[in-house]
């Protein structure tokens, strides 16, 4: 009999062609999806002379630059755009550029188009690459010299990584989503507290989450350290790939569905770490600071660095004064002059429903921009009347892209101007230089567009169904 | 590129947590080939923003005293360029961001943990000012403003930066095993190809 195995030890084994005297492995990579920004990973395979090993696994799309907005893009971004179109061309890659209908942000199409499935491993030049681990798959980001690594020879070095799961019990209260349960264990365990560990999210709560709440809870995994989040597949996992233009289809559907039967962890697998949270101690968070791990309840306070001691003190007053907040000053109520609903955090089907759901008949006292993940998502909230509510509300319906999360195509926050933000990072000069970004929930962003400040979602749902 | 074994050189403090690769290299640089350099862009909006920052003060500075979770964020080796095109060769602190690590190493920079105390110590001697500083990663030990200290280095990560080895010259001589892996794994697993 085999021992008791976990998740992540079941995929690093399927995919281990071999492993070094060091304890380095080389992994097989069925999947690797390049932007943009993988720009430099070609420039080193044209150096070298090589081509893609593997273009039939490998897929480009346009999104960190990809231009949302009407009128002209500046030519830096054009260049950026076009050399992946060339590099996608002359390599034999499948493409996802501007026109094709399949085109958003990577890791919302590649669940999308059936691309991202349960078992396999996933690479792409992007950190946030841990969001396709919600299907069950080692999915991670990596740089540059290894997405070149990936393209000349469809493998990766790895360490392996210790195994963490996290636990999350009981049920999420109302309006309290995957990004307030992701937030409020990053505040509570910290922004590195997860590094060199594989996270296995496991519990009641988990398996109450939707495929876009398994995505958002496994996207921010780097954001506590993690290089990788995975969520056990099961019957919601399935019942959202059947279909997909790239799924499996037939015979190959039968045969995948035998073997992601397998993919969960062993009642008796033994992990690292465990971590035990109760989903009843999560209410609608929101950061203060300028990192991830600078989180609390919309109830709470922004702390006092008084409080504090040493290094934790300082970065504390440094984040203050870069966010312009006063310690001790309530969270609800703190004005914002601006929102952005989008990303591949949050910018999916069901992001975007609650969102409306809160704007529904009401009016954004700030502007703000929403930019769909994807542009099938565009289509559907289009179709299902969200992007009505929202134009409606007085916010801009924008086209799809990482936008305004990054600001490489343009779409910035400006200088000491303050964004509600359904993104990822609250980095400083992240949406644009000196922009003063709160990282939060769509539902919560919606509410501080009504109130033109952070404030509590829930009552403004009470009665909305 | 080329392995190394010591640095000797002058080492300064920035005495921050969380110094991520969105401050270490604003997006907006990105679009940039690497040819052009990408030194400039090292802690772009910061050094603009404080003439005295210690980089602009000292911008001869091979070695960097940090604190917690260095490099954290984007996976974008640009923050490594920046680095690296800066001049810096070895980034000592407690914890770094694990992607950017990685990155680090792939292009001969050095990213030494120590304890928070061991930096604290460092952050305390240097303090506003550069000193002297020597890095040898066959023993593992740096002198920083005459403190000595050992830090934690992954071992594999060692043989890497001292032999400075290329990862796709190595994987190309296991060429045959991947070809029998994907053709095992496939026939295995067909469902794992995409559906065309």
């Amino acid at each position: 009999m085999t021992a008791s195995q976990t998740l992540f030890a079941k995929l690093w084994a399927a995919h281990e062609i071999m492993q070094r005297d060091d304890g380095t492995s080389l992994l097989w990579v069925d999947r690797h999806l390049v932007h943009e920004g993988s720009h430099h990973a070609f420039a080193k395979l044209a150096e070298r002379g090589l081509r893609v090993a593997c273009p039939d696994i490998t897929f480009g799309v346009v999104d960190h630059y990809a231009p949302t907005r009407a009128g002209d893009v500046s030519p830096d971004i054009r260049r950026m755009i076009e050399t992946l179109g060339d590099n996608a061309r002359a390599q034999g890659i499948h493409l996802f550029d501007l026109t094709d209908p399949g085109q958003g942000i990577v890791h919302v199409i590649g669940p999308e188009q059936g691309l991202t499935l349960p078992g396999l491993v996933i690479n792409c030049g992007d950190s946030h690459t841990s969001t396709h681990g919600a299907f069950g798959a080692l999915a991670f980001g990596v740089g540059a010299t290894e997405v070149a690594h990936i393209l000349a020879t469809q493998t990766i070095w790895q360490r392996r990584p210790k195994t963490m799961r996290m636990t999350v019990d009981g049920v999420l209260g109302p309006a309290v989503t995957a990004k307030d349960l992701a937030l409020h264990w990053i505040a509570l365990l910290g922004a590195d507290s997860a590094r060199g560990y594989a996270i296995e999210y496991a519990g009641r709560a988990i398996k109450a989450l939707s495929m876009e709440g398994r995505l958002t809870l496994c996207n921010l995994s780097i954001e506590g350290g993690a290089r990788l989040g995975l969520v056990a597949p099961d019957q919601v996992t399935f019942d959202y790939i059947a279909g997909r233009p790239f799924a499996p289809k037939g015979a190959a559907w039968d045969a995948a569905l035998v073997d992601w039967a397998q993919l969960k962890s062993d009642k008796d697998a033994a992990f690292d770490r465990e971590v035990r949270i109760d989903a009843a101690d999560i209410a609608p968070t929101v950061t203060w600071g300028t990192s991830p791990e600078d989180a609390l309840p919309i109830t709470g306070c922004v702390p006092n660095p008084a409080d504090m001691t040493g290094a934790k003190r300082e970065q504390a007053l440094a984040a203050l004064d870069y966010m312009a907040l006063d310690a001790g000053e309530p969270l609800d109520g703190i004005a914002v002059d601006q929102v952005f609903i989008g990303s591949c955090t949050n910018g999916r089907i069901e992001d975007l429903r609650l969102a409306a759901k809160v704007l529904k008949g009401r009016k954004a006292r700030v502007p703000g921009l929403v930019s769909p993940g994807s542009k099938a998502v565009k289509q559907q909230a289009e179709a299902e009347g969200l992007a009505r509510i929202f134009t409606e509300a007085g916010l801009e319906w924008a086209a799809s892209g990482c936008s305004m999360c990054v600001g490489m195509n343009g779409d910035r926050v400006e200088a000491g101007k303050r964004c509600a933000s359904s993104t990822n990072r609250n980095f400083r000069g992240r949406q644009g230089r000196g922009a003063r970004t709160h990282l939060m929930s769509p539902a919560m962003v919606a509410a501080a567009a009504v109130a033109g400040h952070l404030t509590d979602v829930r009552p403004l749902l009470e009665g909305r169904t | 590129m080329s392995g190394w074994t010591t640095i000797a050189g002058r080492a300064v403090a920035l005495p921050q947590a969380n110094v991520d690769t969105d401050q270490l290299i604003p997006a907006r640089f990105m679009s940039a080939p690497r040819s052009a350099g990408y030194g400039a862009f090292l802690l772009h909006d910061a050094r603009q923003d404080q003439a005295d920052h210690i980089l602009n003060r000292f911008d001869g500075a091979d070695v960097l005293i940090t604190r917690r979770n260095f490099g954290s964020g984007s996976s974008r080796e640009a923050a490594v360029y920046a680095l690296v095109d800066f001049g810096i060769r070895a980034v000592f602190a407690p914890s770094f961001g694990d992607i950017f690590q990685g990155n680090a190493v792939n292009n001969g920079l050095l990213p030494a943990r120590l304890t928070g105390d061991q930096i604290e110590m460092l952050i305390a001697s240097l303090g506003a000012n550069d000193a002297e500083a020597t890095v040898d990663l066959a023993t593992g030990s740096a002198t920083i403003a005459g403190q000595t200290v050992s830090f934690d280095l992954d071992p594999v990560w060692q043989q890497k930066l001292v032999n400075g080895w290329d990862d796709i010259d190595l994987t190309a001589q296991h060429r045959d095993q991947i070809k029998a892996f994907r053709a095992a794994r496939f026939a295995a697993h067909p469902w794992a190809l995409p559906a065309s």
